[in-house]
């Protein structure tokens, strides 16, 4: 086997496990940490698919990032660990039966991309497809191209922010205007 | 296995005992300096001069007793000295610390002297550096001490807050170089301007470098930053609970990003190893001499300065720090357009 075909099962199993651990072990700060596994091992694939910039930037901004956040909600919450039986007692069947239907339909739809795709051999080695991770066609292309869809996104995350400011301090600004 | 990878291998292997004896090295220096700003001694008795106290200090540590807090979480205790220190290793992989090499001609082709020469080094530092949060955060939440927690929030806050300056800083310098390969800005900084003045990013940066500077302290949690372990406040911050080697681990960590900064910083701004008088293939003694320059002036700064305040802290990043970095960028952008790069 060739040395990246190599990498990249190692690189998916990783992530398939971290990933599946997540929600299959039971203490939150550890769900934290086997999600930043998933990212790394993600970040893995992208250099395999010779886009390191996209790797370098799953990093910083969802391991680094976003991560580092929930760790802090989930430390500060003291986010007890989920006891088995009390979970399987609390939960009502209907949230079953939807999350089963939602995870079957997410099943069906990855099964139908996959299907529909011609191309599925591995990608040449690093350098191969050298404008894959040119960061100044990346800048042009979305600042052209995807330029609208770039700002919305902007405006999305920024409504999402004042949204969240505007719930957190909703009690303090009746006491205290300004 | 071809001549280039053993030289490759062997430039690896030298990188990491140089990173592992930086660490003694540093310690032994801070000492000494710092006993000589406040008109001691320092160490002497150990070896001549006291050279060989950071050995005695590591067999001391290695002797000690490991102990772990009966509350404490097992795994996370043990992860957490080890993401610390590993994250400090991984990110002086992409430092470049001189030009490329035949070795006096035993090589056929040269060799780049430098781990890794990747064309996203810039980033890659960057986000090595952000994932060494996690070391401090974990060590302080899995010690279950509030000494611990407390550092370890204080710690995190302040290194999020200081990695946006220190992001934008290097993004300035990337908008100059129009590359993200460390070896790259390095060989765009050589030559000189009217035969004297060496073509240096710190000139042409210079709040740049102030910024990276000044985000790369805090980044490091050492003084006036040195928030996370604050003795007065919280006994040893987020490593209160550890000792023995791990506690060694962070201990090296430490020195060891310290040591990162200051040759990101040589590479960025200060012309990495090019520089007068010297030829070309002894240039990491120009790199060295101007890391050591930056890491004499970090202990200078820790024995001169007092320790901030919380709130002076956080101030000084979000409304000083972050806004003289954007405007840096813009300045530095408008110019790249306006006089070309």
């Amino acid at each position: 086997m060739e040395p990246n075909l190599i990498l990249f099962y190692a690189f998916a199993a990783l992530a398939v496990v971290t990933s599946l651990l997540v929600v299959a072990q039971s203490n939150p700060v550890y769900s934290v940490l086997l999600l930043i596994g998933s990212f790394m091992a993600l970040a893995g694939l992208y250099v395999l698919l010779s886009a390191p910039f996209a790797a370098v930037i799953q990093i910083i901004v969802y391991a680094g990032a976003i991560m580092v956040l929930f760790l802090f909600v989930v430390m500060l919450l003291n986010a007890p660990k989920e006891d088995a039986t009390q979970a399987a007692i609390g939960e009502a069947r209907a949230t079953r039966v939807i999350g089963g239907l939602l995870a079957g339909a997410f099943v069906a739809e990855l099964l139908w991309a996959l299907s529909r795709s011609r191309t599925m051999a591995m990608p040449g080695p690093m350098g191969a497809r050298e404008s894959a991770w040119s960061v100044g066609e990346i800048g042009q292309i979305i600042f052209t191209k995807y330029a609208f869809a770039f700002e919305a996104t902007s405006v999305l995350i920024l409504v999402a922010m004042v949204g969240a400011v505007a719930l957190a301090g909703r009690h303090v600004a009746g006491k205290r205007p300004g | 296995m071809t001549p280039e990878g053993f030289a490759q291998l062997a430039i690896l292997g030298f990188v990491f005992f140089m990173l592992l004896n930086s660490a003694a090295i540093m310690v032994y220096v801070e000492r000494k300096v710092a006993a000589r700003i406040q008109q001691r001694m320092g160490p002497t008795l150990v070896g001549p001069y006291g050279l060989l106290q950071p050995l005695a200090d590591i067999i001391k540590l290695a002797m000690k007793e490991h102990l772990r807090p009966k509350a404490a979480d097992p795994i996370l205790f043990a992860l957490a000295p080890v993401i610390s220190a590993a994250t400090a290793f991984t990110a002086f992989a992409v430092v470049p610390f001189g030009a490329e090499t035949t070795f006096f001609g035993l090589l056929d082709q040269p060799v780049p002297l430098g781990v890794a020469d990747v064309n996203v080094a810039i980033l890659w530092v960057f986000a090595v550096t952000s994932m060494g949060v996690y070391g401090i955060v974990l060590a302080g939440w899995s010690s279950n001490s509030k000494y611990s927690l407390l550092g370890a929030l204080r710690s995190s806050a302040q290194m999020i807050s200081y990695e946006l300056s220190y992001g934008m800083a290097l993004a300035a310098v990337l908008v100059l170089a129009g590359s993200m390969s460390l070896r790259e800005i390095v060989d765009s900084q050589a030559g000189s301007w009217l035969g004297f003045i060496p073509r240096w990013f710190v000139f042409l940066q210079p709040v740049g470098f102030f910024i990276f500077m000044t985000a790369g302290v805090a980044e490091t949690n050492r003084a006036p930053f040195d928030f996370p372990e604050a003795e007065q406040e919280l006994v040893a911050g987020y490593h209160t609970e550890y000792s023995s080697m791990s506690f060694a681990m962070f201990f090296l960590a430490e020195y060891i990003n310290m040591v990162t900064v200051s040759a990101v910083a040589t590479d960025l701004y200060l012309g990495g190893w090019h520089g007068p008088l010297l030829p070309e293939w002894l240039g990491w003694l120009w790199f060295l001499l101007k890391l050591s320059f930056l890491l004499f002036f970090y202990i200078w700064m820790r024995w001169t300065l007092p320790r901030f305040r919380y709130d002076q802290l956080m101030a000084f990043g979000w409304k000083f720090l972050l806004p003289l970095s954007v405007i840096n960028l813009l300045v530095t952008a408008a110019g790249v357009l306006y006089f070309g790069a």
